[in-house]
Formats: structure tokens, sequence, C-alpha cells
């Protein structure tokens, strides 16, 4: 009984340790966040900032579409083989529409990213630890959280709403393309019905939740690579735990803004 | 008054005492050089001196500032006077070389871009890389790459050079190479030099005094004449490479002669 009481307080200690770490860097990485803008900050992270948004959202432009396109169409197929029973055929379009702009857009983005990235940012983090780079970073008077976070921070809040925008239109064209197929409805008055049946609060619900998931993403990648203790090994371990844990964490806050939304009359 | 002091320095890791009460002065323009065996403490004592770990008691004064005890901005305005090259080298995979010699300088200065790129060819000449600027470190040798890290921390023209472990895993001719830089930058520039080596050859060719560490306390400190006529037994057992414990050596006879017995017995 006591080793299974000793077991808990240690794993809540851990966890709480952890909301802990991922608090105090979000604070200094938004400290340091001045010094990435452009124009008032320092030009080198800026460029960073722009390279890091080359690799986060155009590298990762056809992965996303190409899955926003599958779940459109699996989304408008699934709806229809029910809806066709009831004569609500029209209303796979309300169904694709508001369920990617609200819901699926954002999340499916941060999936893909937090694979994609995630991953990249334990990766190399964890390796520039192992290999003594952070301390040779902090020797040469140059912050970590200003040099590599603070500029990868950006570029994901930048970044994956885009991505997430193309999401919503991709998802939103393969369901067009279903209704075009099936029904010989024309693409115009298609996106006619579409305009109609979205909101503009769904759209900036569904951006509020992906800036929520860059943040995410970009932390628990890069503290997953700051935790790195050891050797080679302990950086796959952390490019794992990265995605593992940013993709549960996106689900989880995906849900509570869901219902906060939701019960807030929001949707 | 002593460039660097250390006084009473106590470091633990999770209860074990790795450094215990170490006292040191280190004057300007000389080169000390930490000798000692393999987890003796002599990187540890390093990481002190340039900042990377606070103690658990004891102070490290820095030009007069006690690093663990003063803020980060004095921190890193005494970082920025001295250059450090990690045994790893450390340089940044990511960037070339001369990209990894021009980053303090452009993190730093305000100088224009042609001159910033003077400098680098300046400093990568000086340890005979000019014309490998444009590689990245995996292009390099290990001898090359630890001549990289210098040029780097060269790159501020630093008051106190800090090397840890310059010729390790290099071969006699560049090992001997890297000892004459070190000579050749301390007659030129004047600076303080602090070396943490096991190499005696190396150690005897550059320093001005020796430290000898020993299972985390100073075993002998004096020039480099008084270590080598000392008759203190750490020093001697160090100088004449005598194995650490004899005593250990039946036990082991004992263990395989037991193995043997027991598969005759077998067979």
């Amino acid at each position: 009984m006591a080793t299974v009481l000793e077991d808990v307080g240690k794993k809540t200690i851990e966890h709480l340790d952890y909301v802990g770490s991922l608090n105090i860097q979000l604070w200094s990485t938004l400290r340091a966040m001045k010094s990435a803008l452009p124009l008032v900050g320092n030009r080198y992270r800026w460029q960073a900032t722009v390279r890091q948004m080359l690799q986060i959202g155009y590298d990762a432009l056809p992965m996303v579409s190409l899955m926003a396109v599958c779940t459109g169409f699996i989304l408008a197929l699934q709806g229809a083989s029910e809806l066709r029973r009831f004569g609500a055929l029209h209303y796979v379009i309300d169904l694709v529409a508001v369920g990617f702009t609200r819901e699926l857009g954002p999340l499916l983005t941060a999936i893909a990213v937090s694979g994609r990235s995630g991953s990249a940012f334990a990766a190399e983090i964890g390796t520039m630890k192992v290999t003594e780079e952070l301390d040779s970073l902090r020797v040469m008077a140059l912050e970590p959280i200003e040099f590599l976070l603070a500029p990868k921070y950006l570029a994901a809040l930048i970044s994956i709403p885009c991505l997430t925008i193309i999401s919503n239109s991709f998802g939103i064209i393969a369901g067009g393309l279903f209704m075009f197929f099936s029904t010989g409805l024309a693409p115009l008055l298609y996106f006619r019905y579409v305009l109609e049946s979205i909101a503009l609060r769904d759209v900036i619900t569904g951006l509020i939740k992906s800036v929520a998931f860059a943040t995410i993403i970009a932390h628990v990648g890069c503290l997953e690579g700051f935790r790195v203790r050891g050797g080679p090994d302990s950086v796959g371990r952390s490019t794992t735990s990265a995605v593992v844990k940013s993709t549960f964490l996106v689900i989880v806050a995906d849900a509570i803004f869901t219902a906060v939304f939701y019960f807030t009359g929001a949707h | 008054m002593p460039v660097i002091s250390v006084r009473d320095l106590v470091v633990e890791y999770e209860g074990r005492r790795v450094l215990n009460k170490l006292n040191l002065d280190i004057e300007a323009g000389e080169t000390m050089v930490l000798l000692g065996g393999s987890g003796s403490g002599k990187s540890t004592l390093l990481r002190q001196i340039i900042g990377l770990e606070r103690p658990k008691s004891g102070s490290v004064m820095v030009k007069g500032v006690d690093i663990a005890n003063c803020s980060s901005s004095e921190l890193n305005k005494i970082r920025r006077s001295i250059g450090v090259a990690f045994q790893s080298a450390a340089l940044f995979n990511s960037l070339t070389v001369e990209d990894n010699v021009a980053l303090p300088l452009r993190e730093h200065t305000a100088l224009a871009p042609s001159i910033i790129d003077l400098m680098v060819w300046m400093k990568l000449a000086v340890v005979g890389l000019a014309d490998f600027g444009k590689l990245h470190p995996q292009a390099l040798s290990g001898g090359m790459k630890k001549r990289g890290a210098v040029a780097r921390a060269l790159s501020l023209d630093p008051e106190i050079l800090v090397l840890d472990e310059p010729s390790a895993g290099l071969d006699p001719i560049v090992a001997a190479e890297l000892d004459e830089l070190i000579l050749l930058l301390k007659q030129t520039f004047q600076m303080t030099v602090v070396v943490v080596t096991h190499e005696m050859a190396s150690a005897f060719r550059i320093a001005d005094r020796i430290a000898m560490l020993y299972q985390g306390s100073f075993s002998s400190v004096g020039t480099k004449e008084e270590i080598k006529t000392s008759q203190n037994p750490r020093v001697r057992q160090f100088l004449d490479r005598i194995p650490e414990d004899m005593a250990k050596a039946p036990t082991v006879s004992a263990y395989f002669q037991k193995y043997l017995e027991r598969k005759e017995a077998f067979q």
C-alpha cells in the first residue's frame, strides 16, 4: 500500500514538475519574443523565424493538404451514406464546412505538425544538449530560450493558423468534389451553401484553437529537447515523448476549448 | 588581484561530493593547467569557472565578480570576456565553420558584415583553417574541429581562454600543433589560459602552473618544475603511471581462478 502511495506521489510530483517547467518556459519565451519580431527585434532571430516558418508551414503543406482532402472526402462520404436515408443529403455541406472550420481543420493540422515539427524540435534541441552546443550558446552569453525557442514559437504561431486555413479550404473542396460527382451540384452553388452554413465565429474559434495548439506543440517539443539527459538514446526517447505528449495535450485542449465554446454559445 | 579566484568551492551531484573545498588563484596572463585522472573533477571545476553550474557552497570570482551569485546580465558581461572551447568542440552543425566563428561577433557587436568577415578570416587563419571556413563541421577532422572551436572562442578577443581537453583523442602530431597554437596565442594576445587535460606531455609544454586534482581536491599546485619533482604520492602515481589499486588485482585473478575451477568441474 505504502509503495502504491509512494508511486502515485512520485508520479504526481513528476507531472506537476513538468507542467511547472512548461509554464516557466512559456513565460520566459514570451519575454524573449520581442527579439524574434521583425523591425523591432534582432534581424538574425527574424531570419531564423522565417526559416522555421518554411519548415513548419511550407514543408508541411503537401501533407496537411492531402490529409484534409482525404478527411473531407471521408466525412462527406460517411455523412452522405446516413443523411441520404432521411432525404437530407444537402446537410453534407454543413457537416463538412462546419466540421472542418470548427474542429477537423485545426485538429488535423496540429496532429500533422506535432508529428513533423514537434519531434524535430525535440531532436534538434536534444542533440544540441548532448553535443554541448547548448552550453556553447550559454558561454557565448546567448540564451537558448531567446536563440532557439523564440523563433520556433513565433514561427509556429504564424504557420499553424495559416496551415489550418489551408486545411479547412482543402477539406471543404473535397466535400465539394464529392457533392459534384455524387449529386451533380455545381461548384459555385456548393460554395454559396458553404458560405451560408459557416459563420465568422466558426472560423475564429478554429483559429483560436490552432494558436493554442501551436503553443502546445512548440513548447512540449522544445521542453522535451531541453530535458534530454545522457546520450543519443535519450534523444530518441525525447523525440517520441514530444510527439506522444503534444498529440495527447492537443486533443485534451481541443476537448476543453470545444466545451467552453459550446457552453458560452460561441458555437 | 587574480583574474580567477576559487574559494572553498564545494560541488555535489545527487549527494555525491565531486569538488571538496577547493581554493585556487589564477593570475592574469598565466597558463594554468588542471591535471588529473578521469572523474577527478577537472571538467566540473571548469564548468564552475565558466558559470554553467552553481556550487553547493563557496565562490568562484572571475574579474572580481562572484559568478554564482551575480545577475544574469553581469554573468553575460563576464562571459563575453571568456572564450571557451569544449572537449567535443561543440561547433554548431547547422552552421558553416565561418558562421560558427562569426556568431558571437554578429550577436554581441555592431560591426559591419564586411568587418566581421575579415575578423572571421583572421581568426580562422590563426588556427590554420582559413581555407576551410565554407565547410560544415561534419566535413572536418577531429583536430580541425577543435581548432575551429578555438577560433570561435577567440572571436571576441577574450581576456580568458578556457580549453577543455584540447588534445584528447588526437594523434600526437595534431596534439603538438594545438599545444603550439596555445603557446602562440598566449604570447601574442597575453591571455589568461585555463586548460583541462590529462595529457602530461601537453601539460608540461604549455603550463606556467599546474594544479593536480585527485578525487575532488588539489593534491598539488605549483610550477611545472615543482610538479615534476614533487614527492606527493598522488602526483608521483600520476606522473609514473602507477595503476590505482593493485590490491584489487588478486581479487580479479581469484575470480578467474574460481571460474576456471567451476568450468573444469562442469566438464
